[in-house]
């Protein structure tokens, strides 16, 4: 396991194998740094998890991946491209081999199910309507909610919104399908449908999973590689085991859910006496 | 030199928003004549800005029309041109009432119903999954909203016209007792196609900013619930002050 920002690539992955390569990232927004050199490979055909505590910046990591953002200093290179360096159309392109799944599902909420799974089928090929119901029902299967194409968004749980968003990432047959947050919000038993559709529909299809999470142990059972980010750098990677192994104090923090630690309980404050006795506010 | 700065400032902020409005209207157009191939999501959202604003439009071209109707008539009869009612109801109406009312109707309910929805679309991430599934949110949301808004318009503005002299009617002829074949037929001589033509433009240039105005607040609002609502008001305030500013130059410019 690396638990230093240098040695954070697995040793054995050269540039073909990783569909993602992320160099000495450096970005900020406004006067606030949010990543400095970070490293980070991702590995074609694996379930890559991206833990760490709340605002280190997993979500903005994956909107710099998928050109959403670009970094400041330092390369992403997804699928051999840089984002940064392609304009629109080409952006678009790469995105068409990417699919996304939202933290709330981000389902269109004036299209019912089947065509929210559609919507991008139809966006890019002008295939014929039978094709397209074939396709959007097989994927809807896929995800167990076949039954359900008829309903609106405002009628699914969180979990069936969930599925239906992977249907409609899955739809256009992507190399590598990427989640923020999957399991927020969800029951156990829709958290256990989400978790095996990943890992089923990852090893099923051939594609790579990128799985941004602080569900330490749900993400755990189903990654092949993990990363943990914090203070804007990647601070230990390796096996889900081997991360529960790990020494490290920020490791322990976050992996045993330790209120205290390295990521202190109190937000940056003055001292309290003094402020409670002082007589201005606040 | 503080307030020097803060004009400035101010100055500045606007031109800098002026310059984004155009470039986002350049997009919309860049876009437009390709949305016609797929005319069923133009005709949704007619239906949306046009047809669900029909009542409240034909309520109160009703309403303005009898309004007018009745002042019309008090200050015709001080002159004892009553006969003209129905000329100076179906001038007002067409040129101005018509074109303005609609506008001011048309950003206060199909206006706000785009920026809040757009906005909404933005902060539940319906706008960045659109991205993320390689399609412009431009080109497949805001679209098909600014064309729908620019047919619609038009049509709303001669309903409410048409609307407005039969109120005119109602309380010119059927209570004041104006003459019928006087308030019909003074209007068909005194009202020539180019007043007819001078609404028309007026309400299609109104669309353009009423519905620009409405698709570029709730694409840029900020994706809170906060957000959203500011998006909303400010529609409907810069959407009422540009359509008196337009009347303005237009009328001038059609005289």
């Amino acid at each position: 396991m690396a638990e230093d920002p240098q040695a954070a690539t697995p040793a054995a992955a050269v540039d073909g194998e990783n569909i993602v390569e992320i160099r000495n990232l450096q970005y900020g927004v406004a006067q606030r740094e949010i990543f400095r050199d970070l490293n980070i490979s991702i590995r074609r055909g694996r379930v890559t998890a991206i833990m760490g505590p709340s605002g280190t910046g997993k979500t903005t990591l994956l909107r710099l991946i998928t050109g959403q953002i670009f970094p400041d200093r330092g390369s992403v290179i997804v699928d051999g491209a840089e984002p940064k360096r392609l304009n629109r159309a080409e952006l678009y392109a790469l995105r068409q081999r990417m699919g996304m799944l939202f933290q709330n599902g981000a389902l269109l909420t004036d299209l019912n199910v089947f065509e929210n799974v559609a919507f991008p089928v139809r966006e890019h090929t002008d295939l014929p309507e039978r094709l397209i119901r074939h396709l959007v029902l097989t994927k809807l299967h896929a995800v167990g909610l076949r039954g359900a194409a008829e309903m609106i968004p405002a009628e699914l749980s969180g979990g069936m919104g969930r599925r239906v968003a992977l249907a409609r990432a899955m739809v256009m047959d992507p190399k590598m399908l990427i989640y923020d947050e999957p399991f927020a919000g969800l029951d156990p038993i829709s958290l256990g449908v989400v978790l095996r559709l990943i890992r089923h529909m990852n090893d099923a299809l051939g594609i790579t999973s990128i799985v941004v999470s602080h569900d330490v142990k749900e993400i755990s059972s189903v990654a092949d590689e993990s990363y943990l980010l914090s203070g804007g750098q990647v601070v230990a990677s390796g096996t889900p085991k081997e991360l529960q192994r790990s020494q490290s104090e920020v490791v322990r923090q976050f992996m045993e859910g330790l209120a205290d630690g390295p990521v202190p309980f109190h937000y940056p404050a003055p001292d309290y006496a003094t402020q409670l006795l002082a007589r201005e506010e606040p | 030199m503080g307030l020097l700065r803060e004009l400035w400032e101010a100055f500045r902020g606007a031109m800098v928003t002026i310059g984004d409005v155009v470039l986002f209207l350049g997009r919309l157009l860049a876009y437009t004549p390709a949305s016609f191939r797929r005319f069923g999501l133009i005709v949704h959202q007619i239906y949306n800005a046009g047809a669900l604003s029909l009542v409240i439009i034909m309520l109160c071209g009703l309403f303005v029309g009898m309004v007018l109707g009745l002042q019309g008539f008090d200050l015709l009869q001080r002159f004892g041109s009553e006969q003209s009612l129905g000329t100076a109801a179906a001038l007002g109406l067409l040129k101005e009432l018509g074109p303005v009312v609609t506008a001011l109707l048309f950003s206060g309910r199909a206006g706000t119903a785009l920026a809040s929805e757009i906005g909404l679309m933005r902060a539940t991430d319906q706008l960045s999954a659109i991205q993320m599934m390689a399609v412009d949110p431009v080109r497949r949301v805001c679209v098909p909203r600014f064309v729908g808004g620019i047919i619609a318009m038009p049509l709303l503005a001669v309903i409410f016209s048409a609307i407005g002299i039969y109120g005119a009617q109602l309380v010119g002829v059927q209570m004041m007792g104006v003459d019928s074949g006087q308030f019909w037929s003074q209007m068909r001589a005194s009202v020539e196609v180019r007043d007819v033509m001078e609404g028309v433009i007026k309400s299609c240039v109104f669309g353009v900013a009423c519905s620009l105005i409405a698709v570029y607040e709730g694409f840029n609002a900020i994706p809170t619930a906060e957000g959203v609502g500011r998006a909303t008001t400010r529609t409907v305030v810069i959407s009422a002050v540009v359509t008196l500013l337009l009347d303005y130059m237009l009328t001038a410019a059609l005289l």
